[in-house]
């Protein structure tokens, strides 16, 4: 619903969301000129919680800025892990065997499926839904514990290697996920589709509210899910394949409704799709090493070199310059929800404050990966 | 107008969905635990902070003050001194400070140690009002730890 | 005993002891309730299964100071939470609990307690514009139009009751309904078919009207961070808490005496004020039960559900009471 945007100066009133403020998952800073309740003009404004972590990378080796990358993205840490090792290894030319690719595609799915609960989670909170929040850490609890297990950590992980992982998956891992899998498919019907999917408020509050068109996502470089809400058929995993992902069998979900409704369901449906991909490589497992040798310090030869990743909230791109040395000479990185939101002030142009806070539920924003 | 009724008779019943699910979830034992009151085990490969490992044959540290450790940990927060005593071949460590503030647990530490001298530890009860105490002295610990 | 002066003393701490419990147990039940829901314990730590929360909850807001904010209107942001919890205590001196419990009888009883609803609303918008607080405004502005549009559905189902009924004594009412669950108001389907349907109507405007979620739109903790009671702290903030209790418990009463018998028990035995205190139970249980299940609706569409379905409903529910009433 959207009002004509005319309308006096002396009529409108500035209001500050955040940086601290319930709805902003973090420390985003949104100055919305509101009539009334309808929002004349928003400006995000970022940097509240830049650490400079693209500068951090140049003083370091390439080792060290491994545990950098989780304090990204800390919903989907291991994408971030896995987009790092990506470049670096193609930079200095390493092979990873294959076992290793398994244990980092079965992982890094695990990760993609907690990342979407938790924002699926955080959306219903911001929609004011109290108990679905419940049930999803009911869920994401057991896949961290399954995460715990193999990576020592539950949030950051710091579980890649140049060349493989840090440690070996063990049955009870394997197990484990299996059974998790078995869970939530059981749960989805229920808790996830039932309870919340169906319900007329929410249905009511999400179709037609946000619409991102194909054309603005493509100008904003938009990605990941809200791209795919938007009708875009682009996924890095198919695109661009990298790791082990052309062995996979999995659809992409493409929704063309452009509003947040779409993207809600193309969540719902990846989170089925990631399921699918760990099943099929937890069946497939070869067996062999999960590191390959690499020397300590890396010096990859001097050269440009590019690599992108998949993560829960789009493409996520590593520009790695190298002069030789010990260190990078520059790292530069392409997160998705920094696009992601950059489409915000636009869209949210005529809305509803409380439309505009639940289109901002559905970008899925990890504000600390905006601001790196 | 069709619509409008698919909303008022359709709402109703996804309404009364949830509800029901609802119910049933309020008669389905508890998930949580009760943290202070149970303690959760950690697994084997939790990542607390770091802790030295003992020689069983000797009873004094593995580490022999290489400081492999110190150079690859991303932050700093490593500090650590050894000493050649009288008539022995080998460096002591005499100090192993670990500035947990700046820790960030990659376990870079461990894997660049050649001799196995280094652990995470299964800490993970850590709450202070003061910085200071965040400053480990692993040595003592381990004497500590008997 | 005299009667004369000992009857409403004795009254008035009744329902201030009702009232209290009410509005404080309430909360703990609400949080239990929730965490059942959510599969927690809810609050475990303070006496057995947390039962002394609501004491330790208000020790502590009683001591905290009163922050008056500077760029408040002083008088109002004083008065709005008082202004909250008066109405509502006001409101059980003429509800019957029984037929030989009720404070004061009153002819247009069912007018009054309306009256009093709508001062609560007051409250609200008293409180959001004197804290001079942006989302505090906002919130003032969605409460009042929810609560105009919310009235008109529930006064149009009122008036069935008051037709079928022919008084608006909440005594008159109760006893009408006297003698098995087949009298209740709800189930008159000889009077009107469609009785069931204006309870609906009217507890869902119950609902609406003690901003209970999912009509909690002058809170919106996501939206509108604590909408009115943003600057609120301390026992203002309780006092607003506990207005809120109140009206769910006044809100029950009311759909309890109109639709559901009053205290009169569903198979003929031992009516008495342990019916009353069940079935508004249950209903505040269900509020309950509701607001921890949906999420929130959005303002607009709050409105829509009133004037195109709750109000057109009401309306037809009038015309066809009274064409049963004109025909049989």
């Amino acid at each position: 619903m959207t009002v004509p945007i005319e309308c006096r100066q002396d009529e409108t009133f500035v209001l500050n969301l955040g940086p601290q403020h319930p709805a902003t998952h973090g420390v985003l800073r949104v100055k919305l000129t509101l009539d009334g309740e309808y929002i004349v003009e928003a400006e995000p404004v970022l940097g509240y919680i830049h650490r400079m972590h693209e500068k951090m990378a140049e003083d370091r080796n390439f080792a060290q800025f491994m545990p950098n990358t989780a304090r990204m993205d800390y919903l989907h840490a291991l994408a971030f892990n896995h987009g790092y090792c990506l470049v670096v290894e193609r930079a200095a030319g390493i092979e990873v065997p294959e076992r290793a690719e398994y244990i980092r595609v079965i992982t890094v799915e695990l990760n993609r499926l907690i990342s979407h609960i938790l924002w699926w989670a955080a959306f219903l909170l911001d929609l004011g839904g109290f108990t679905p929040l419940l049930y999803a850490f009911d869920d994401r609890e057991q896949v961290l514990d399954l995460l715990e297990r193999v990576t020592g950590s539950r949030l950051t992980y710091c579980y890649f290697r140049f060349g493989g992982v840090y440690n070996d998956i063990d049955d009870e891992f394997i197990t484990g996920t299996y059974a998790f899998i078995k869970r939530l498919r059981s749960r989805m019907p229920t808790q996830y589709h039932a309870l919340v999917t169906g319900n007329i408020i929410l249905q009511k509050r999400l179709k037609g509210i946000g619409i991102i068109t194909e054309e603005q996502s493509r100008r904003y470089g938009c990605t990941g899910p809200v791209a795919r809400g938007s009708g875009i058929n682009y996924d890095i995993r198919k695109n661009e394949p990298y790791s082990v992902y052309p062995e996979f069998d999995f659809d992409v979900p493409v929704y063309h409704e452009c509003d947040s409704m779409a993207r809600y369901m193309v969540r719902m449906d990846e989170m089925e799709q990631s399921m699918r991909i760990i099943e099929q490589a937890l069946d497939k497992l070869p067996d062999g090493p999960v590191k390959a040798k690499v020397p300590k310090i890396l010096k990859p030869a001097e050269g440009d070199y590019w690599a992108s990743v998949e993560t829960a909230r789009g493409n996520l791109g590593h520009r790695l310059v190298c002069d030789g040395k010990k260190n990078p000479y520059k790292l530069k990185l392409r997160s998705p929800t920094f696009c992601n939101l950059s489409c915000f002030a636009e869209v949210s142009e005529g809305m509803l404050l409380a439309d505009a806070l639940a289109f901002m539920g559905s970008l899925d924003l990890v504000i600390p990966e905006i601001d790196r | 107008m069709s619509e409008y009724w698919n909303d008022v008779i359709g709402g109703s019943k996804s309404l009364l969905i949830g509800l029901s699910i609802t119910a049933r979830e309020f008669f389905k034992p508890v998930v949580t635990e009760q943290y202070p009151w149970v303690v959760p085990e950690m697994t084997e490969r939790f990542r607390g902070h770091i802790e030295l490992i003992k020689d069983e044959k000797t009873g004094k540290p593995k580490c022999i003050v290489c400081g492999m450790c110190m150079r690859g940990c991303p932050s700093g927060c490593i500090s650590l001194a050894g000493k050649k005593p009288e008539g022995e071949k080998k460096k002591a460590l005499t100090k192993y400070h670990l500035d947990f503030t700046t820790c960030s647990l990659c376990g870079t530490c461990i894997e660049s140690c050649n001799f196995g001298a280094i652990q995470f530890s299964k800490d993970y009860n850590l709450a202070s009002t003061r910085k200071e105490d965040y400053i480990f002295d692993l040595l003592k610990r381990l004497e500590e730890q008997g | 005993m005299d009667t004369s002066i000992w009857r409403p003393i004795l009254y008035l701490i009744g329902f201030m002891a009702f009232a209290g419990l009410n509005a404080a147990y309430l909360g703990w039940c609400e949080r239990k309730g929730a965490g059942r829901i959510q599969r927690r314990t809810g609050p475990m730590e303070v006496g057995f299964q947390g039962l002394l929360q609501p004491l330790a909850d208000g020790l502590k807001l009683m001591s905290k100071q009163l922050l008056v904010p500077t760029g408040v209107d002083g008088i109002l942001f004083r008065v709005a939470p008082i202004l909250a919890m008066i109405p509502a205590l006001t409101s059980f001196a003429v509800i019957p609990f029984a037929g030989n419990i009720q404070a004061r009888s009153v002819e247009l009883s069912v007018l009054l307690l309306f009256a009093l609803a709508s001062i609560a609303m007051m409250a609200i918008l008293l409180g959001g514009w004197a804290s001079g607080n942006k989302y505090a405004v906002i919130s003032a502005a969605r409460s009042v139009s929810q609560n105009l549009a919310y009235e008109i559905p529930m006064l149009v189902t009122v008036i069935t009751v008051v037709m079928i009924t022919g008084s608006m004594n909440l005594q008159d009412i109760a006893v009408h309904q006297q003698g098995g669950f087949w009298h209740w108001n709800i189930f008159a389907l000889n009077k009107s078919i469609l009785m069931p349907i204006s309870f609906i109507i009217f507890f869902i405007c119950s609902i609406a009207e003690t901003n209970r979620a999912p009509f909690d739109m002058a809170e919106a903790e996501s939206e509108l961070v604590a909408g009115f009671m943003t600057e609120y702290g301390s026992m203002g903030f309780g006092l607003f808490m506990m207005g809120e209790y109140l009206n769910m418990v006044v809100g029950a009463c009311l759909v309890t005496i109109l639709f559901l018998g009053g205290w009169d028990c569903p198979f003929g035995l031992f009516p008495g004020v342990w019916w009353f205190l069940l079935k508004i139970y249950i209903l505040l249980f269900t509020v309950i039960w509701v607001r921890w299940t949906f999420p929130r609706t959005q303002i607009y569409k709050l409105l829509n559900l009133s004037w195109k379905i709750l109000i057109p409903f009401s309306l037809v529910n009038l015309l066809v009471t009274a064409a049963f009433i004109k025909i049989f």
